[in-house]
């Protein structure tokens, strides 16, 4: 299982790997490569060139403003999962980026490979989604619900790369987040993933309430509720389209969506009440 | 192309293929066969290797992507000939391995997990190792390893 | 007659660092794929896309024109220059080759095989090796093979089945006929294997000046050399097996018979080192390294009691493309047929059934967990249909420790046991009903798994002369070799190879115990096959019995020679010595120690008894016990000794996610005798996360209506993490077998043998008050959720 033939080179900016790219309908960019490895192994994917953007200067970099949280596209998930200004200011997240693969992946993977690799089961596109993140790239910024297309497929232009993920930051006093998934192994791909923020306004009441689907769906999708209850969600659940594969079909992901939304609703509640 | 390796802290001159894996560089170019392929497609982790520090899939990098970095082997992190480290020899003590085809990485493992958290409970090794396959033993025997070397390493002031 | 020692025991059964774990621990194991020789080439297999198709034409020049291709072979060409591989049934019409001639017949198969300078660029010819096929139609299911209108996958032979044996034991008419009650249910046991993290590895070098092919293998495979030697046309002695390889794991599918065949004949012609290692999708799909596929029909008859009277069983096992060795898979099973239940009368069907499938191996167990899946399914039912505790059904169908040495009606007689006792032992550590019934009260489904099963071991070939008449091998003999140098130092040969469990510590510990010498001064070595004695692989859960047996009379014959000499030297009877720790004392005070004898035997020849040879070695070829006759009557001695092992667990899962969560897991065992504590444990606890595995997660699924494979990597065939496997808590027993030099059974397949059959049993308990069962594994969380639901197709 090795790879066919292809030449490694490393960009030194972000302008250069533009260029590369641009030039190159064939290469391809290499991030924490946790993905793209197998794929080059298994000969899935056949680039004339592998450009590494790990040495591009502040690509690993994680910014927290009043406003915004913004991740370059090289920033570890080991990162993430270790900061203690993502645990404070995007808790989702931090719940889980420790859903994504096993530790030895995390210590390697990135937040930028994993957005631009659009896996349906991938927990930091289902938080994208539903915190409603902003995409970075060469090109546009693409509102994460516009920049997932269908499995593995995203709305990048050709020749362009992903440079970051942006969040919106909610500084809110009363937050509550939740997550929660199924897979056959634990750290295997989600077979259903769901992932809930839940803002309270000063006199209890719902100000905000956001629960994201993945895993069953093709891409993650924010689901469209008017308030946080079973039959709410159930009835936001119906007309999504649901995957299915060997280990699971449709009709189970639908109802282990509808359980994991639950359970990540009631995670929120039980916060934002504690 | 030609590239530098520093691996288990010598630097290592090497010319190889540019598609050529970390895991094949150290087992086909530095020589060293301590470093096992599972599945080369990064589920395994049979061929863990430490990165700067950090345990690591060596069939999930290739091996240019690794200059520049501290590249440690089992190899690496014995102290000398016949002699075991605490953690390797906490792995012989509760027999933590059968066929030894995964003991390498899990080692490597379990080394990466006691530096940065001394005292772990078994749902931390459980989830630690979770990443590295075990085909023989069922873990029990490694999980029981590497509480006994953490608890030995509490005890002592070996790094 | 073996002497059995008797306790208490010097080391035997003592805790004590396995020998092996050093190397290990530093990286110095030394495996197939560690090898480089000097001018080595590489190996990658062109594998066929179809599940059946007839081979039109190969056209490799593309890729032979490519710099640093050295060959490109085709089955056509190694079939010309090679016999075929050996089969296992009568079925001489089955013919199989390394690579497929004229026809494939799985996805996956190996049509050829590039020979590069590197792995790499190898795989870069195969690429451009242009095979033209004529798809020809296929069937993947068993059940469909056996229609008469099914695609032949070996035209010539007339039909797809392969093994058709009927066996009547006992009065199963007449027990079926006055039993008050009876039920029939079926049960599936799914593809799965044992996939070991190493895949298989071979590199063999021919010797042009010695007329030697030199083989390094991965391999746990009987009579290893000679299927060599005879497939290549060579003599016997012109193939040397380096045993001194260690193996990355194998639990029963390490053969690779058609990987060396292969890789020798090209190291001939090539006059070059050559090496396959198989990357994980060649292993998977082209390595015939599946286990298993069985359907079983049952029917019991049994009282309003619960007590079982008889069985009638139909195994439906489908071995895939090629016979090999997988049929007999349906026949030592036959040898614990009623398990641990005294049930008299027993009717058995096996049938094992080609398909366009990848071809079975032997599998931990050799059939047997499949077997004890559907047996135990059988007993929870009858408690089910009788209303009673599973508990109780046990106990009431258990073989009473007082009825052994108990004959089973397919004539086996069982060597010891105590099951009651284990029974009793095992669930008085925890009510886990009252566990269940909590859980159940937080809303959660939970449900208690029982399995009682037996491991027979020993491992012999009596399954070969009664599923084959043609066949007629009854000796799995096993040996042991020592040799104490001048210097008194003691070496042990094994001859065979090693793949974890632990066998060199078994070696140093029973000729420890024999010699009282402390195992750390025993080396144990596995010289190559030219300088073995005969041996037949560590398959059968056999090397705690048998090498262990061969190593301990080896070591009796070393003490006995030193006994004669001391006698000798001292002008007494051996009988008067008493040997201790080495040394050989008179009754008047005066001794010889092991150095004064060591020297008279290599250096003093005039103090040696008259004819005595010199030197200090000995060797054993030790027979199975109770082991040699042919069947009489369709019966026969299967395997020794049978080890015990009670299962009782607690599974928890979510209503609507239905993931199967093992809550406590207890497992009595009772194999007699331990030797090695460590390694037993470590036997057990990764018997049953295989079992896990095999009830839950793994399965070489296949697409049925294009025949290839769905899962045929680590992202797909799923192997339990450490997450998926609980703490193992173990009780013990120790019911010694009267056959075995101390008492010892086997347990290389422990755990294994009945975690699948307890698991599905918890989850059917947990399933129950909701009205539904599930017989087939593995037990997909969605499986059971659309169960539940009733949405289930």
């Amino acid at each position: 299982m090795k790879p066919a033939p292809f030449e490694y080179i490393r960009a030194e900016s972000v302008l250069q790997a533009q260029e590369w790219l641009a030039a190159d309908p064939e290469a391809r960019v290499i991030a924490g490569g946790q993905t793209l490895m197998p794929m080059l192994a298994m000969r899935l994917v056949r680039p004339t060139r592998v450009i590494d953007i790990a040495g591009i200067a502040g690509l690993d970099e994680i910014a927290v403003t009043a406003e915004l949280v913004t991740f370059g596209a090289m920033v570890r998930q080991v990162t993430v999962e270790r900061s203690a200004a993502v645990a404070q200011a995007l808790p989702l997240l931090a719940k889980a980026i420790r859903y994504v693969g096993h530790p030895p992946t995390r210590r390697r993977g990135t937040i930028g490979g994993s957005v631009a690799n659009a896996d349906p089961a991938a927990e930091i596109a289902l938080v994208a989604v539903t915190l409603g993140a902003e995409v970075l790239t060469t090109a546009d910024g693409f509102s994460a619900r516009d920049f997932f297309l269908a499995p593995m497929t995203t709305a990048l232009p050709a020749g362009a790369m992903v440079t970051g993920l942006r969040f919106p930051r909610v500084t809110a006093a009363r937050r509550g987040t939740g997550f929660a998934e199924v897979a056959m192994r634990q750290g295997d791909y989600a077979m259903a993933a769901a992932a809930c923020e839940l803002v309270l306004g000063a006199g209890g009441e719902v100000a905000s309430l956001r629960i994201g689907i993945g895993g069953a769906t093709p891409v993650p999708v924010l689901l469209d509720l008017a308030e946080p209850t079973r039959e709410a969600i159930a009835a936001a659940l119906a007309p999504l389209e649901m995957m299915h594969d060997p280990n699971a079909g449709a009709g189970y992901r639908r109802r282990a969506a509808l359980a994991l939304a639950m359970q990540a609703l009631d995670e929120a509640q039980r916060e934002v009440m504690a | 192309m030609k590239l530098v390796l520093n691996v288990n802290g010598s630097d290592r001159m090497l010319e190889l293929e540019d598609r050529t894996s970390l895991l094949d560089a150290l087992r086909d170019g530095v020589g060293l066969k301590g470093t096992h392929a599972g599945c080369e497609h990064g589920v395994c982790g049979t061929c863990t290797v430490l990165l700067d520090g950090e345990a690591v899939r060596s069939c999930l990098m290739l091996a240019a992507q690794a200059e520049g970095h501290a590249v440690t082997t089992i190899e690496g992190v014995t102290p000398g000939p016949g002699e075991l480290s605490i953690v390797q020899d906490s792995f012989v003590e509760t027999h933590g391995m059968q066929c030894g085809y995964c003991t390498p990485g899990m080692v490597l493992t379990a080394i990466a997990l006691l530096r940065d958290n001394p005292a772990p409970t078994r749902d931390e090794i459980v989830e630690a190792i979770s990443g590295n396959l075990c085909r023989c033993t069922g873990y029990g025997q490694i999980v029981e390893a590497i509480a006994l070397a953490a608890e030995r390493l509490q005890r002592s002031n070996t790094p | 007659m073996t002497v059995q020692l008797q306790p208490p025991f010097r080391y035997v059964g003592h805790k004590r660092r396995v020998r092996e774990d050093r190397r290990f621990v530093a990286g110095g194991g030394h495996f197939a794929a560690d090898l480089v020789l000097a001018g080595m080439l590489h190996c990658a297999p062109v594998q066929s896309e179809h599940p059946a198709a007839r081979i039109v034409g190969i056209d490799a020049s593309a890729a032979l024109a490519l710099p640093g291709v050295h060959a490109v072979l085709t089955g056509a060409q190694l079939a010309a220059a090679s016999e075929p591989l050996m089969n296992g049934a009568n079925t001489p019409l089955v013919v199989r080759y390394p690579l497929a001639v004229g026809q494939v017949r799985y996805a996956g198969e190996w049509v050829a095989m590039v020979v590069a300078e590197s792995r790499a660029l190898a795989e870069d010819a195969r690429e451009l090796v242009r095979v033209e096929y004529e798809q020809l139609p296929f069937v993947t299911d068993g059940e469909a093979a056996i229609a008469t209108d099914a695609p032949l996958v070996h035209p010539p032979h007339g039909s797809n089945v392969l093994l058709d044996r009927r066996f009547v034991w006992g009065p199963v008419a007449e027990r079926f006929a006055a039993a008050p009650r009876k039920l029939a249910y079926r049960v599936r046991w799914a593809r799965s294997s044992t996939v070991p993290l190493e895949t298989f590895a071979v590199t063999a070098q021919w010797d042009a000046s010695q007329d030697v092919l030199d083989v390094w293998a991965s391999i746990q495979m009987p009579k290893f050399p000679d299927q060599i030697a005879r497939s290549l046309r060579l003599p016997g002695n012109a193939v040397r097996v380096h045993y001194d390889v260690d193996v990355g794991g194998s639990y029963g599918v390490k053969r690779g018979i058609k990987h060396a065949v292969l890789v020798g004949h090209l190291a001939r012609v090539l006059g070059r080192p050559v090496r396959l290692v198989e990357d994980r999708l060649e292993n998977m799909t082209g390595g015939d390294m599946q286990g298993p596929e069985r359907v079983f029909d049952v029917e019991l008859a049994y009282d309003d009691d619960g007590r079982v009277h008889a069985m009638k069983m139909r195994a439906l096992d489908n071995v895939g493309a090629y016979a090999g060795r997988s049929p007999f898979q349906l026949g030592k099973p036959i040898g614990a047929i009623v398990g641990p239940y005294a049930i008299e009368a027993v009717e058995y069907h096996a049938l094992a059934v080609a398909s366009n499938k990848t071809p079975q191996e032997a599998v931990r167990g050799f059939g047997q967990a499949p077997t004890n899946y559907a047996l135990e399914t059988g007993i929870d039912q009858v408690a089910a249909a009788l209303g009673l505790d599973r508990l109780e059904v046990r106990r009431r169908n258990f073989i009473r420790a007082d009825q052994f040495p108990y004959l089973i009606p397919s004539g086996t007689t069982y060597d010891s046991g105590n099951y009651h006792g284990l029974l009793e032992k095992t669930v008085a550590v925890a009510d886990l009903f009252a566990e269940r019934d909590a859980l159940r009260a937080q809303g959660l489904l939970a449900g208690v798994g029982i399995a009682a099963c037996l491991e027979p071991s020993g491992g012999n070939s009596s399954f070969e002369p009664l599923l084959n008449p043609a066949n007629r091998t009854t000796t799995w003999m096993e040996s042991c070799r020592l040799h104490v140098d001048g210097l008194g130092g003691i070496t042990a040969a094994m001859h065979t190879t090693t793949s974890g469990q632990a066998h060199e510590t078994l070696v140093s510990v029973a000729v420890a115990e024999v010699l009282e010498i402390p195992p750390e001064r025993i080396r144990v070595i596995r010289p190559d096959s030219l300088a073995s004695l005969p041996s037949n692989s560590p398959v059968g859960s056999r090397m705690a019995i048998m090498l262990g047996g061969a190593a301990v009379r080896a070591a009796q014959k070393l003490r006995a020679q030193l006994l004669a000499i001391a006698a000798h030297d001292l002008g007494v009877s051996p009988l008067e010595l008493r040997y201790s720790e080495g040394d050989v004392h008179a009754a008047d005070g005066r001794k010889l120690t092991w150095q004064e004898l060591v020297v008279i035997a290599h250096r003093e020849y005039f103090r040696l008894p008259l004819g005595m040879e010199p030197g200090l070695s000995a060797s054993s070829i030790y027979m199975v016990p109770t082991g040699g006759a042919l069947p009489k009557d369709d019966k026969v001695q299967m395997y020794p000794c049978h080890s015990f092992e009670f299962h009782y667990i607690l599974v928890a899962m979510d209503r609507v996610l239905c993931r199967p969560q093992i809550r406590r897991y207890i497992i009595g065992h009772d194999c007699g005798q331990v030797i090695s504590p460590d390694v037993v444990k470590g036997m057990t606890l990764g018997g049953i996360a295989h079992g896990i595995g095999a009830a839950l997660l793994e399965e070489f699924s296949i697409d049925a209506q294009t025949g290839q494979p769905t899962a045929a990597s680590f992202m797909d065939y799923l192997l339990p993490s450490a997450h998926e496997v609980p703490h193992v808590e173990i009780v013990h027993q120790t019911t010694p077998s009267p056959l075995t030099v101390f008492g010892q059974k086997g347990s290389g397949e422990s755990g294994y043998l009945g975690s699948p059959a307890a698991i599905a049993g918890a989850i059917n308990d947990a399933l129950a008050p909701h009205g539904v069962r599930v017989d087939q594994l593995p037990m997909r969380p969605a499986l059971l959720s659309d169960l539940l639901e009733g949405t289930h197709t």
